[in-house]
């Protein structure tokens, strides 16, 4: 195999001057001259009628210069699907859920925008309210959205083999109900953008997108002007995670009308109470799981029955439910599966992506339930992972799913029998397994996710590498970095494609003036389909630029070789040059050449079976075993997490900094998650919208955490990269859940595990050491 | 309006302040300091952290009237030119940071935890850092990064 000089690398972000020296600007950190700031009025009610909206006293207050309502919008709505644009900028009709936007004021400074807001009288009448997903879909609910008068806003049902036949053929078949936690992304920096609506036609936004593209597109459609007019230029992205950051907000519309108002820019920045109450958050889904199994631990078949709080509007969700669906058939063979779902509007905050998307909903019932079984048959957590586990395909083969997803690699085998030889697993028994009132375990877990995630629409990612003429590099893609360091990863591919130097490269954030169009940042696509699009758009540059070599040394092009910024004769390699200076004989020569390669991705453009549930919802599919130990205090419930041991396969860890720092930071997200992170929820209002109330893991509660590489070099991926950023987001979970079930022998099948939840069970058990 | 005196990374300023405005405020909206980030507004994300007097505060619940008089140190301060500082250097050599929202915080409490404590225990920095959320990383290259940058120091 070829050495990498680039590839493999522990390099510095490329971002990371700017960062640590607090020169990175977020969107909140632009301003214009004459700028005004927009805050946007919300109804305190989940559901209600609108019957009429009076800003005359705001209009009047001093300060205040405009003030947008649903009516200036002309009935506008967007969404994910044709068929599913049913959110309006600013609500219309009727608000479905609590503090929906009915309407936004700009004014000279953000105190006479908030008094302003605060003046806007909304009369309306409360309408019955619906705020639990069972009740949601029953007969006589009341209604969210007149267009699914069953409240049902997404339903899928996939049949793949004979799952009643094959559960009635088992020897085990168990029923249980999980369900998953109310969470959210929890980045630090809110929603934010500065908005100028030039006169002539043009929009400009600063705006905080990891997915900017969705973002223009919604701004062309609602102000009815062409594509060509719309420059949304993306800022550093304080985090995203998913859901919010992937669409638009009421205040990016607000923003955009009331610069059009006014002639002037106008600037919001969402509060993050604001953020942690309304904005998009994951949804909380209700797993009815059945599984079959053989006599010695085979799965025989899995059927799912999916019921998800989706909140008062549809977003992304046809895709969360596919996502929910389609990986159970991963990574354990699975003959025969049938998935059922239900998306059900409610009167709650809207429900959304999230790192993790759909499959840790679904992975940690079946994980679970599948660890409860072997139990039952008194069969290792090891063994019964290993005998299901997909192998490895060999070369040049394909494993083929049930639902027609297709792997050409699979580290799974690989990363549980890493995690056996690890001191964690291996040497537990000899562990303390009780010091006073604390009992301790160890769980395991073994999932997959997809990367190159697919939808409908636009899939391809494009890339143009600049030659400059003293032999350094800009890199023009339309990816988005919210932290996950994709823009230096694809600063290290286009180096490493092109024999130069890492720090010759430049990276160029997203302008869609400038920038080719992006799907965007999620499912875990960057690495693979921006991946894809930079090599070869690298490769194109590489050409051209041998070409003219060739002529000028008269040799072959094929001869030449770039390595290292140097430029050599392969048969003579004392013939050489510095990468510069075939820059400048290239960009001089004849009247003057541009040298720039063009590239764009290629995987995964074939469209997915929505309805039926086959075909890949990636280019390719990464693989994660984890370890936990837990301890937990049988007295209090508190549990500590003291240590993980992640051994993921992504292919090839291209940077192994960043896909360290990325299972590091998905395994903690999950495990906030796991057992403390919820929304408290009462009749649509969301009780806990700060970051005292809902509760992430600190510096103070983070585990120690090891991540092994599994290399699987997959050919679907540049430099056999696959996707690093939400495999250990759905490991964790399950694995800590597990380590909780070893220290104190109860599954629990409920997220968060709380301590509360935990003190119930134990004494319920009679297991709980305290006086009842 | 209140009349008060600050010193910001060495440099004196008088200023007219609101007197319901925050340092964090004044920091970033009179001064232009950008790198000072507001991530929660109620002193629990520790985004905002700046250096006041030698002690880590989170800006957005400090009055900006009690600012009064007081030496302040932001991200944009600790660099010399070019030169980074060393915490600085070991952030960025060991990918302290994904996002960089909380980074500016993040470095300036490490800066507080080393000057009191050039040879912090692996529970002093998780006790450092306590007030300061970090979303993306799960903090284990931030320990990493202050370990570093610790050894730099004591060089």
């Amino acid at each position: 195999m070829k050495e990498y000089t680039v590839i493999g690398q522990r390099v510095p972000r490329i971002d990371g001057r700017q960062k640590v020296m607090g020169q990175a600007k977020y969107a909140a950190d632009y301003s214009l001259p004459g700028m005004l700031f927009c805050k946007v009025a919300r109804l305190p009610v989940a559901h209600a009628k609108i019957l009429n909206v009076d800003t005359s006293k705001a209009e009047r207050l001093p300060g205040v210069k405009a003030v947008v309502t649903a009516k200036d919008f002309n009935g506008w709505t967007w969404g994910f699907m044709a068929n599913t644009r049913d959110e309006p900028p600013l609500a219309m009709d009727k608000v479905r859920y609590y503090m929906e936007a009915v309407a936004a004021v700009a004014a000279i400074d953000e105190d006479a925008a908030e008094e302003a807001c605060d003046l806007i009288k909304v009369d309306y009448e409360e309408l019955p309210s619906v705020f639990d997903p069972e009740d949601a879909i029953r007969e006589g609910a009341p209604v969210v959205h007149d267009y699914r008068p069953n409240n049902v806003s997404v339903e899928y049902h996939w049949n793949f083999g004979d799952v009643e036949k094959s559960f009635a053929e088992s020897y085990l078949v168990r029923e249980d109900r999980f369900r998953t936690s109310r969470a959210t992304k929890g980045y630090l920096e809110p929603p934010a953008s500065l908005a100028w609506y030039d006169p002539a036609g043009y929009i400009t936004v600063w705006a905080a997108k990891q997915s900017p593209y969705f973002h223009y597109r919604h701004l062309a459609a609602c102000f009815g002007l062409p594509l060509s007019k719309i420059r949304v230029i993306q800022p550093f992205i304080g985090g995203g995670f998913g859901g919010t950051k992937n669409d638009s907000v009421a205040g990016d519309f607000c923003a955009v009308m009331l610069s059009k108002m006014t002639g002037k820019p106008v600037k919001f920045v969402y509060t993050q109470e604001e953020e942690l109450t309304i904005s998009k958050r994951r949804h909380s889904m209700i797993v009815y799981n059945k599984m079959g199994m053989s006599k010695d631990g085979l799965i025989t078949a899995i059927q799912s029955r999916v019921i998800a709080d989706g909140g008062g509007y549809t977003a992304v969700s046809p895709l969360t439910m596919y996502l929910t669906g389609c990986c159970t058939p991963l990574p354990y063979k699975l003959p025969n599966y049938k998935y059922d779902c239900y998306r059900a509007f409610t009167n709650n905050p809207i429900c959304a992506a999230m790192r993790g998307h759909g499959v840790t909903h679904t992975r940690f019932a079946c994980e679970i339930q599948m660890e409860m079984m072997a139990e039952e048959l008194g069969i290792d957590p090891v063994e019964i992972r290993m005998q299901n586990a997909i192998d490895n395909p060999k070369p040049g083969e394909i494993y083929r799913t049930i639902n027609d997803m297709t792997l050409k690699t699979c580290g799974i085998k690989e990363a549980i029998q890493t995690l056996v030889r690890d001191p964690l697993w291996a040497q537990k028994d000899k562990a303390p397994k009780q010091d006073g009132s604390v009992s301790y375990g160890v769980g395991m877990s073994a999932t997959s996710y997809l990367g190159g995630a697919r939808q409908l629409g636009h899939q391809s990612c494009a890339a143009i590498v600049r030659i400059c003429e003293d032999g350094t590099v800009n890199l023009i893609t339309g990816a988005t970095d919210c932290g996950q360091g994709s823009d230096t990863v694809l600063a290290m591919i286009a180096a490493e494609e092109l024999g130069v130097r890492y720090q010759d490269i430049d990276f160029k954030m997203v302008d869609s003036a400038y920038t080719p169009v992006d799907p965007g940042s999620y499912g875990s696509r960057v690495t693979v389909l921006a991946g894809q699009a930079v090599q070869t758009a690298a490769a194109d540059a590489k050409k051209q630029l041998l070409d003219i070599l060739g002529r000028e040394w008269k040799v072959s092009p094929e001869e030449i070789e770039i390595r290292n910024a140097e430029v050599y004769h392969r048969s003579n390699p004392s013939r050489r040059i510095p990468f510069d200076k075939l820059a400048k004989i290239a960009c001089y020569s004849g009247s003057g050449a541009v040298i720039i390669g063009k590239g764009y991705s290629g995987y995964g453009i074939e469209p997915l079976g929505f309805e039926n549930g086959r075909g890949n919802a990636g280019t390719s599919f990464s693989f994660t075993a984890q370890t936990t130990r837990a301890g937990v205090d049988m007295e209090t419930g508190h549990v500590t997490i003291s240590d993980f041991v992640i051994a993921h396969d992504c292919g090839r860890p291209l940077n192994p900094i960043g896909a360290e720092s990325q299972n590091e930071g998905g395994a903690v997200q999950g495990m906030g998650q796991a057992i403390y992170e919820d929304f408290i929820m009462d009749r649509g209002k969301t009780l806990n919208p700060t970051f005292l109330d809902y509760k992430m893991p600190r510096s103070t509660d983070v585990p120690d955490i090891k991540v092994i590489d599994i290399i699987t070099d997959d050919p679907d991926g540049p430099f056999g990269a696959k996707e690093a950023s939400e495999g250990s987001h759905v490991s964790a979970p399950p694995s800590v859940v597990a380590a909780i079930h070893d220290a104190t022998g109860i599954w629990f099948k409920e997220q968060p595990v709380t301590a509360e939840k935990i003190v119930a069970a134990l004494k319920e058990k009679g297991k709980w050491p305290g006086k009842q | 309006m209140e009349q008060i005196k600050l010193t910001v990374n060495g440099k004196g300023y008088e200023l007219q302040v609101r007197p319901w405005a925050s340092l964090l405020e004044v920091i970033r909206d009179d001064l232009g300091l950008t790198g000072t980030k507001e991530g929660c507004g109620e002193g629990e994300c520790g985004a905002c952290t700046v250096i006041m007097d030698g002690k880590a505060v989170n800006s957005c619940i400090v009055l900006a009237v009690e600012a009064d008089g007081r030496q302040i140190t932001t991200i944009e301060g600790l660099a010399e030119g070019d030169k980074l500082h060393p915490v600085q250097e070991a952030f960025l050599e060991m990918g302290g940071m994904q996002c960089g929202f909380c980074t500016p915080g993040m470095i300036l409490s490490t800066k507080v935890l080393l000057d009191g404590n050039k040879n912090p225990t692996d529970e002093d920095i998780r006790k450092g850092l306590e007030g300061n959320f970090c979303r993306c990383t799960g903090y284990t290259k931030i320990f990493e990064s202050v370990k570093a940058a610790a050894q730099k120091i004591r060089r």
